[in-house]
């Protein structure tokens, strides 16, 4: 099961379509409503960040199925100046866009799993997952 | 019961109770109960959603608005959770900072420790206190055949960076134990190697003096060092024990002026850091005249006395508040 729906992004109205996507489908899953809170925030958070630091990009959202643990997935991909140092931007206090002051770091402990890969001048791709509890 | 519906239930209890009585008790029990929350790490999010998923249990016909404005209040409410959990991990990571600052304060004792030499004709006492966790203040003694070597230093500045140079100071001069014998020309080759190490904006002041027990003789020069005293017996008089020389660390091609005092029976030589003159009262800094009183008032004592009594009688005169870093070292010629 891996029907993928994107919304591009490049313009702060696309943030919301991105919201609404991500939203529709945590209820479709049976998130409750912190949960689908949290991962609308995640992804708020990404795409803002595509929008403000690479122009434009993509969120996808993917429901997971893995063994009858069911999930929900965000692609964040971007083809914009990449991240040059990874780590500090997963320092907390390393604050970017100014809006919810937490950045990455925030949306990692948003989520459940986290992943980012970034190469400098090629673009950024960040994978968090949310699990079905 | 999960701990989940625990809480849940818990809170229901709580809000009925309130709702019925408007007691109180029933808001003091609400604080205790926020109080157990925030042990639990709960972050703020979960307990909008607690009070909504309770509020739908309580009022099954609640008006749709304001059913959906507490999805709005979640929403909201989301960012703080946010900033709360970044709070969190701020707080565990100064946490690790400060127990590693323990370590290494504790290492730096031990690195720095100089024991006191048993030295017949001298009865020598020493109090070096630091303001924070670690010492920018440092002592050295260093028994050279039948002389004894004795070192005052300051670190312009405080904390980790001052006590990460004074321990390059020490090693600086452990590697240095010719030079021992010539206090100015210690301060000489100690300058060239601050000179050359250390960042341009810290500078370390020193004294540095050689006690003679064959002809009682104290040789010493100071690199900006605050003076120490001579406590002269046969006058019961103290006099200012001036070391004319710059700071280590400014000028490449720095010399030190030697002196030399002759110490009778009786005699103190006092070494202090700024730490003891520096100390600031209500009433502004403490002169060096009141310094003197307080070493006079206990100077029958012995040496190791003496020194501990005037930092504990400067400690309450600041009312228990270091500002710097405080060494003080009395040498008093007993035979």
């Amino acid at each position: 099961m891996d029907i993928q729906s994107c919304v591009e992004v490049r313009n702060e109205w696309d943030i919301v379509s991105a919201r609404q996507l991500g939203r529709n489908m945590a209820k479709e899953l049976g998130f409750g409503n912190v949960d689908q809170a949290r991962i609308t925030t995640a992804i708020s958070e990404l795409a803002r960040n595509i929008y403000l630091y690479a122009g434009n990009g993509k969120i996808c959202i993917q429901p997971i199925d893995q063994l009858g643990k069911k999930g929900l997935k965000i692609i964040a991909l971007d083809s914009g100046p990449g991240i040059r140092d990874i780590r500090r931007v997963m320092e907390d206090g390393y604050t970017t866009s100014g809006g919810l002051g937490a950045g990455l770091p925030g949306v990692k402990r948003l989520m459940d799993e986290f992943s980012i890969e970034s190469t400098v001048d090629v673009g950024t791709e960040i994978n968090a997952t949310k699990w079905l509890r | 019961m999960t701990g989940k519906d625990a809480i849940i239930d818990r809170y229901q209890d709580l809000i009925t109770t309130y709702i019925k009585g408007k007691s109180e008790t029933a808001l003091y029990k609400g604080q205790q109960f926020s109080r157990k929350l925030i042990e639990q790490q709960i972050s703020p999010e979960d307990v909008i959603s607690l009070h909504i998923q309770v509020m739908h249990d309580l009022f099954p016909d609640m008006d749709e608005d304001m059913r959906d404005s507490f999805d709005f209040l979640l929403e909201v409410m989301i960012g703080y959770g946010f900033a709360y959990r970044e709070h969190q991990s701020l707080r565990d990571k100064q946490q690790q900072l400060e127990s590693e600052i323990e370590v290494a304060a504790s290492m730096q004792q031990t690195l720095l420790l100089s024991d006191v030499p048993e030295v017949d004709c001298l009865d020598i006492g020493v109090i070096s206190v630091p303001a924070k966790k670690m010492n920018g203040d440092y002592f050295n003694f260093v028994k050279d055949g039948n002389a004894l070597s004795v070192a005052v230093a300051d670190i312009i500045g405080k904390g980790i960076p001052a006590a990460l140079c004074m321990s390059m100071i020490k090693y600086a001069m452990d590697s240095l134990p010719q030079q021992q014998q010539k206090p100015h020309l210690l301060l000489e080759n100690l300058n060239h190697v601050v000179e050359q190490n250390v960042h341009p904006n810290m500078f370390i002041t020193m004294l540095h003096g050689l006690y003679n027990p064959d002809n009682h003789t104290f040789s010493y020069a100071g690199a900006g060092h605050e003076p120490g005293f001579i406590y002269r017996a046969s006058e019961d008089r103290f006099e200012d024990m001036i070391a004319k020389g710059i700071v280590l660390g400014v000028s490449r091609t720095a010399t030190y002026q030697p002196y030399e005092k002759a110490i009778e029976i009786g005699d103190m030589i006092i070494l202090l850091s700024d730490g003891v003159t520096e100390c600031r009262t209500s009433k502004g800094f403490i002169e060096r005249d009141e310094i003197v009183a307080l070493i006079r008032k206990h100077m029958d004592r012995p040496a190791q006395e003496l020194v501990q009594s005037v930092f504990e009688e400067l400690e309450k005169l600041q009312e228990f508040e270091l500002r710097d870093d405080f060494t003080l070292i009395v040498l008093k010629r007993v035979v």
